[in-house]
């Protein structure tokens, strides 16, 4: 068993609590892991990039070679066309499909559109997952659930080689007791929204 | 995490003193040690790392066990002391922590902690993982403690903020009770420095000896050939060397060696290491250290082998290392037809991607400094003026269209700078801003140099209560301790006053008109001196967050908000501004600033939850 995980997004969307929790659960399954996040300067709104490796032997590096992740967590769609190389033939995307459009591009006019990202992304060959993640936040009841409803949307993709049962666990022993519930219904959320999105392979993943 | 490791460590090898000054990627080690004490432990955040490494020096004099922690820049702070209590040494082991950040990714500079071992005589620990960071602090209190020396113990940015498993071990020490032995060895007198001098050159070479039989040392393999490789570059070799292997072609026979103390250099495991090589390739980040000793020794055995790394260009000289430039070097020293650029991964890209927003890190929705900036602009809009930054999330106003950071050198500098910058520009207005936590740093003696040389500049000193950007850390002004105590609180303009500087003025940033109005008399004051000005307002981490905005899309105009301010929340949709309520913090300095009245409080009914 081995996963790598590439989870990417804007400094504040919660990145380094998502890579947390996964490693939790896989720790709490006897797996080795090894993660690497990215704190301080980075976290004031700009790109950051958390990497999750789990594996059932030791595992050398926290960091991963292009081409070799089999899963990338994007909460944003620009943030993961940005670390697109990490990807593996046939790895999945779950993405979220909002962005959080940067202070320069409302200053210089330029556009940026997500819709076009994520048509690019449907191009690059991998199976990819887009959900509303606005929509999940509402349906829990809290916007600060987006780490979580992609990690439920991941997990159902059967992404992470991690089952969202396991995620669960993990996830009511390592959070404070007042935030379990609207965390769990977002975990749930996200899983719900990843099977309602049927999966679109692209062209490139044939097998 | 790694750093949570190190401050486990440090817990189980029975420190009792722990002290330090935040900066990335150290800072989350002393709060580990806080968090997870049990028993007559002091923690702190010190001033400075000077004051937080002579804290804890007069602890390990008097036999307790003690440790440091800050980034490397920091270590620069802190030389002073460290240098000379490399020649007093210590009676508790003393473990310095110091974390350096290839990259960089949050540093000024890219300085290798191993050469300042080198050039404090001091033994060096370089963990390449958080289990080992765990093992080897424990390692470093005991050396430290039988040499009666202080020891450098260097993590990097990718040990310190990765996570994985680590085993803990029952306390291999309590945190025992010390007193002080007067004694002259505490001292520090010329004759006391040579004769110390003189004792340390002798030691360096009984520690190297031990080195070489340390256990996070490894050499493997034979061979003519040799990888040498330390700290987290470790990984990225051994998946360098699987990927290669997986490519089908076989690897030539090799030796791997990984040096884990760079300092004193364990020279009998190199030597062992370079019998019968021809080539050797050095992985490593920062410094070519690893790579200048092995030259030396070669030299020294008069052995004809050439040493590749990042003076032959065989690896890059300046930021992190990643596998694909490792395993592109290493195929390359193994005489494998390398691909110039990494090998595409999955993600081909069939199409023009289409191309991608810069994303600067960038001041928060509703920070203060946003204000405080704004309001210095706006004032100085018909003067000459030079704008001297320091250290801090305030650093981030240099972006447009603030554009308010002219300079920005250290912690501390910018109020120095401004006095150099008077000296030979004085028909401009010199400011320096600085935040609450820089100030007690390093920045009031730099306050103390302009009264008394009497060079008229303004201090603007941007108060948040909190160390915002290494996470949130208390200091003097904010009331509070690592130890739960409430502290009184130190008040700045209470300090800048006594000190002598004649115009003090505490001012809210969050509104604007009388901010302006305030940097005004500032500037005026100047004329008699020193001025200070505080901008008091707390940081958007640390204050609930205000009512929510909207646009009136028919009324916007002038786009103020947009062009002026640069405020993460705020977006143009469609020419015209809309606010992201997510985002905002309700801070209302875009309706302050708007032309046309065009933004609206919602009422609480109103207001997304």
């Amino acid at each position: 068993m081995k996963a790598n995980i590439v989870v990417a997004g804007v400094g504040g969307q919660g990145t380094v609590l998502a890579g947390k929790l996964i490693a939790r659960a896989a720790m709490d399954a006897g797996l080795h892991v090894r993660t690497s996040e990215t704190i301080g300067m980075a976290q004031r709104g700009g790109s950051v990039v958390s990497y999750v490796r789990i594996s059932d032997a030791p595992i050398a590096s926290p960091l991963m070679a292009p081409g070799t992740a089999d899963a990338m967590l994007g909460f944003e769609p620009g943030e993961v066309l940005r670390s697109l190389h990490f990807l593996r033939p046939g790895g999945t995307l779950v993405v979220n499909e909002h962005t959080v459009a940067p202070v320069a591009a409302a200053l210089k006019q330029t556009p940026y559109s997500g819709k076009a990202m994520i048509d690019y992304l449907a191009t690059c060959g991998g199976r990819l997952v887009v959900v509303d993640g606005d929509a999940l936040c509402a349906e829990a009841g809290s916007p600060k659930v987006l780490n979580v409803a992609l990690i439920g949307a991941a997990a159902a993709a059967d992404a992470l080689g991690l089952s969202l049962a396991q995620i669960e666990d993990a996830l009511r022993r390592s959070m404070r007791p007042h935030l379990v519930d609207v965390n769990v219904r977002a975990l749930h959320a996200g899983a719900r929204a990843a099977l309602r999105a049927a999966p679109r392979e692209t062209e490139a993943a044939a097998p | 995490m790694g750093n949570e490791a190190i401050g486990l460590g440090a817990l189980a090898a029975g420190v009792r003193v722990v002290t330090g000054y935040p900066g990335t990627p150290s800072s989350e080690i002393l709060p580990t040690v806080s968090a997870r004490k049990n028993g007559p432990i002091h923690v702190e955040w010190s001033v400075n790392e000077k004051v937080a490494l002579e804290v804890a020096a007069g602890a390990a004099m008097a036999g307790a066990r003690a440790m440091v922690t800050m980034k490397q820049v920091g270590l620069n702070v802190a030389a002073d002391p460290l240098m000379s209590l490399a020649y007093l040494g210590v009676k508790g082991g003393m473990v310095v922590v110091v974390a350096d950040d290839p990259g960089p990714i949050s540093s000024q500079t890219e300085q290798d902690t191993r050469t300042f071992g080198l050039f404090s005589k001091l033994p060096v620990f370089d963990p390449a993982s958080p289990e080992e960071a765990y093992e080897m602090v424990i390692d470093a209190f005991e050396l430290s403690e039988r040499y009666g020396t202080p020891v450098l113990f260097r993590p990097t940015t990718r040990v310190c903020h990765g996570n994985a498993p680590v085993a803990l071990r029952e306390a291999v020490a309590e945190a025992a009770p010390a007193r002080f032995v007067k004694d002259p060895r505490w001292v520090i007198f010329p004759k006391l420095s040579y004769e110390n001098h003189v004792k340390i050159e002798q030691r360096l070479p009984v520690i190297a000896e031990e080195f070489s039989g340390y256990r996070f040392n490894s050499l493997a393999g034979r061979g003519r050939l040799g990888i040498v490789t330390q700290g987290i570059s470790s990984g990225y070799v051994a998946e360098a060397l699987a990927i290669l292997a997986e490519s089908g072609r076989p690897l030539p026979a090799h030796k791997l060696l990984r040096v884990a103390t760079p300092h004193p250099f364990p020279k009998t495991l190199a030597a062992d290491f370079l019998d019968g090589l021809e080539r050797v390739l050095v992985v490593e980040e920062l410094d070519p250290y690893l790579e200048r000793e092995l030259q030396r020794l070669a030299g020294e055995r008069h052995q004809p082998v050439t040493v590749l790394g990042k003076g032959s260009g065989h690896l890059p000289l300046a930021g992190e290392n990643t596998i694909a430039a490792v395993t592109r070097a290493i195929g390359g020293f193994f005489g494998f037809d390398m691909p110039a650029a990494a090998p595409a991964g999955a993600a081909t890209q069939p199409a023009a991607a289409p191309p991608l927003p810069a994303r600067p890190p960038v001041l928060c929705a509703g920070c203060s400094h946003r204000n405080s900036y704004l309001a210095v602009k706006r004032s100085m809009r018909k003067r000459r003026a030079i704008f001297s930054g320091d250290i801090g999330c305030y650093t981030l106003g240099n972006a447009e269209p603030l554009n308010m950071v002219d300079t920005c050198l250290c912690m501390g500098a910018g109020i120095n700078m401004a006095q150099g910058l008077r000296v030979v520009q004085p028909d401009a207005v010199q400011f320096a801003f600085i935040g609450d936590s820089t100030f007690f740093h390093s920045g009031i003696t730099g306050v103390i140099n302009a009264v008394y040389n009497r060079t008229p500049i303004v201090v603007v000193v941007l108060d948040n209560s909190t160390t915002a950007m290494t996470g949130l850390q208390p200091h003097p002004g904010t009331g509070d301790t690592m130890m739960g105590d409430i502290a009184p609180k130190i008040d700045i303009a209470t300090v800048l006053r006594g000190i002598g500087v004649q115009h003090v003025e505490k001012c809210d940033p969050m509104q604007l008109e009388e901010a302006e109005a305030a940097v005004v008399r500032a500037v005026d004051a100047t004329a008699h001196g020193v001025a200070a000005l505080i901008f008091e307002s707390p940081c958007i981490h640390v204050c609930p967050a205000g009512p929510q905005y909207v646009v009136d899309a028919d009324a916007c105009q002038c786009k103020e908000c947009i062009i002026k301010l640069g405020c993460p929340a705020i977006l143009s949709v469609d020419g015209k501004a809309w606010i992201d309520n997510s985002l905002c913090h309700g801070c209302d300095l875009c309706l302050q600033v708007c032309r046309f009245d065009a933004i609206h409080r919602l009422s609480p009914a109103e207001a997304a939850p």
